[in-house]
C-alpha cells in the first residue's frame, strides 16, 4: 500500500476527528457559558444543581461518558440516535460521541469562564455602577473583554486537549484516524499508526499559532 | 435649601456597626472634607451616598428630592437606584479605570451608554456622539491630559490615572462629586498633581466631598470639615474651627498624632 493511499485514508479518518472538534466547540462554548451563569447564580438550588452536574462530568472519565451516551438511551429508554445533524449525514455513533463531547467540554469551559469572571476585581463593577451603567452594560462593556483576555491561555490549553481527545470516540466505534490506523496494523502495516501523530501535531501547531496571535492582539493593554 | 442633606445614616456589617447615625448638610459649591482615622466609617459613608451600600437607617436628600429613606423600602429597584446614583460621582482610591479602553473612551463610555436612552438618539446619533467626544476632550484638557487621549491606562502614571478617573466622573456632570482618599494610592510626588486638579474644580463651583488624609489640603480647600471617629461625627465646622480650635479631645489627639 502506497504512502499516498495511507495518507489519504488517514485524512478521511481525521475528518471525523475534525467534525467532533468543530461541533464540540460550536455547542460547548455557549453551553459552557450557560453552565457558568448557573453555577454563579444566587438562586441556590440552581447553583447546586449546576455544580453537582459539573462535578459528575469532570469527575468521571470521558470514555465512560461516551459509553453512557452510546448505550444508556437505547437500553433503558429505547431511544435511538438520529442519523443526521443540520442535514449532514452522520452515523448514530457519531451523534452519541458529539453529545458526550459537548457535555464534557461545556463543563470544563464553564469552570474556565467562572475563573475568568471571578478574577475581575470588584472595583471594575463598582466603577460601572457609580457611572450609572446597568448590570448588562457592566458585563458586556466593562467585564467581558477583560474576561476574554484572561481566559485565552487556559482555553487554548483545553482546546488543544480536545483535538487529541477526539480519538477517544473510537471506543464507540467511530472510525476516526486511530481506528483507521489500527486497521492497517491488522494488515501488518505498523508505520501508519505512528504517522497519525503528524496529523495531530500539524493541527495543534496551527491552533497554537492562532492562540498566540489572539494573545498578541489582546496584549495592547495590561490589567 | 441645601444641595445635600444627609440625616442619621446608619450601617452595620454583621455585628459591626460602622456608621452610628451620621448627618451633615452641604450647600451648592461647597467642599466638604471628611477626615478621621482608618476604620472610622468615612469610606462607608461615601459608599452609602453612591448607593454601593444600602444604609440600614437614615435619609439622603438632594435638592429637596428624597433619594433614600430607610422608612420607605419600596424605591429599591435597580433602575431607580441607577438614576439616583447619577446625582453623585465617585472617584476611587484605586482609580478603577477600564484597562481595555483608551483614556478618551474611559471618559466617554458611560455618557455614550446613557445617551442611548435619549428619545432622539437614533436620528441624531452622529451629532450626539460628536458632542460627547468634544466635551470629553474638554474635560481631559481641564485635568491636563489632552495629550493622553489615545493612551491606555497601563501606560499612565498613578497620578495621571487618577486624573482620568476624575475626568470620567466629571463627564456625567454629577451634582456632587465624591473622592474616596484620591491620593492614598499615589507616591508623594504624584499627590500634588491630583490635589491641584481637585483644587481647580473648587474654583469652578463644583460641590465636592473629599475623604482624605492630606490635612494641609483639607485645610486649604475645604469650606467644611467633618472629623469622624467610631462611626460618628465627632466634630464638624469650618476648616478653621476644626483645625485651629478643635473642641473635642479626640480631634485634638488625632491632630497631635498626625503632627
Amino acid at each position: 500500500m502506497s504512502f499516498q493511499t495511507v495518507t489519504m485514508m488517514l485524512l478521511e479518518g481525521f475528518a471525523e476527528n475534525g467534525l467532533i472538534f468543530i461541533m464540540t466547540l460550536l455547542f460547548a462554548l455557549p453551553l459552557g457559558l450557560i453552565l457558568t451563569f448557573g453555577s454563579m447564580s444566587s438562586f441556590l438550588p440552581l447553583k447546586w444543581l449546576t455544580k453537582t452536574f459539573v462535578w459528575i462530568i469532570r469527575g468521571t472519565p470521558l470514555m465512560l461518558q461516551l459509553f453512557v451516551v452510546m448505550y444508556v438511551p437505547g437500553l433503558l429508554f429505547d431511544i435511538s440516535m438520529p442519523g443526521s445533524l443540520f442535514g449532514i449525514r452522520i452515523s448514530p455513533r457519531m451523534f452519541s460521541a458529539l453529545i458526550a463531547f459537548v457535555i464534557n467540554y461545556a463543563a470544563y469551559f464553564s469552570e474556565i469562564y467562572r475563573g475568568g469572571i471571578e478574577s475581575i476585581p470588584r472595583g471594575q463593577y463598582e466603577a460601572g455602577q457609580v457611572l450609572g451603567m446597568t448590570k448588562r452594560q457592566i458585563f458586556f462593556k466593562v467585564v467581558l473583554m477583560q474576561v476574554v483576555k484572561r481566559i485565552i491561555p487556559p482555553m487554548g490549553n483545553e482546546i488543544i486537549t480536545l483535538v487529541k481527545d477526539t480519538s477517544l470516540a473510537r471506543v464507540i466505534a467511530v472510525q476516526e484516524i486511530l481506528w483507521i490506523a489500527e486497521e492497517f496494523t491488522a494488515m501488518g502495516l505498523v508505520w501508519p499508526l505512528f504517522y497519525t501523530g503528524v496529523y495531530f501535531l500539524a493541527f495543534n501547531g496551527i491552533l497554537t499559532l492562532l492562540f498566540g496571535y489572539i494573545e498578541k492582539k489582546l496584549s495592547y493593554y495590561r490589567g | 435649601m441645601s444641595i445635600l442633606d444627609v440625616q442619621n445614616i446608619k450601617k452595620s456589617f454583621g455585628n459591626t456597626e460602622v456608621l452610628k447615625g451620621v448627618g451633615f448638610a452641604l450647600e451648592k459649591g461647597e467642599v466638604l472634607a471628611i477626615i478621621g482615622s482608618s476604620g472610622s466609617g468615612k469610606t462607608t459613608l461615601l459608599r452609602c451616598l453612591n448607593f454601593l451600600e444600602t444604609p440600614d437607617g437614615g435619609k439622603i436628600i438632594v435638592n429637596g428630592e428624597v433619594l433614600f429613606d430607610s422608612e420607605d423600602r419600596k424605591a429599591h429597584n435597580e433602575a431607580e437606584i441607577r438614576k439616583k446614583r447619577l446625582h453623585f460621582g465617585l472617584v476611587f482610591q484605586s482609580f478603577n479605570l477600564f484597562p481595555q479602553y483608551t483614556v478618551l473612551k474611559n471618559v466617554m463610555l458611560a455618557v455614550e451608554l446613557l445617551s442611548k436612552e435619549r428619545p432622539d438618539y437614533k436620528e441624531n446619533r452622529a451629532e450626539i456622539r460628536g458632542e460627547i467626544e468634544a466635551s470629553a476632550r474638554a474635560i481631559l484638557e481641564r485635568v491636563g491630559l489632552s495629550d493622553k487621549t489615545k493612551a491606555y491606562p497601563c501606560q499612565l502614571s498613578g497620578g495621571q490615572q487618577q486624573r482620568v478617573a476624575i475626568a470620567r466622573a466629571l463627564a456625567l456632570k454629577p451634582e456632587i462629586l465624591c473622592f474616596d482618599e484620591p491620593t492614598s494610592a499615589l507616591d508623594p510626588e504624584l499627590t500634588g498633581e491630583v490635589l491641584k486638579v481637585i483644587r481647580n474644580l473648587k474654583s469652578s463651583d463644583s460641590t465636592m466631598i473629599v475623604v482624605t488624609h492630606e490635612m494641609e489640603f483639607a485645610r486649604s480647600v475645604a469650606d467644611k470639615v467633618i472629623f469622624m471617629a467610631d462611626g460618628k461625627v465627632e466634630e464638624a465646622g469650618t476648616a478653621e474651627e476644626v483645625f485651629d480650635r478643635p473642641k473635642s479631645e479626640r480631634t485634638r489627639a488625632f491632630f497631635s498624632k498626625k503632627a
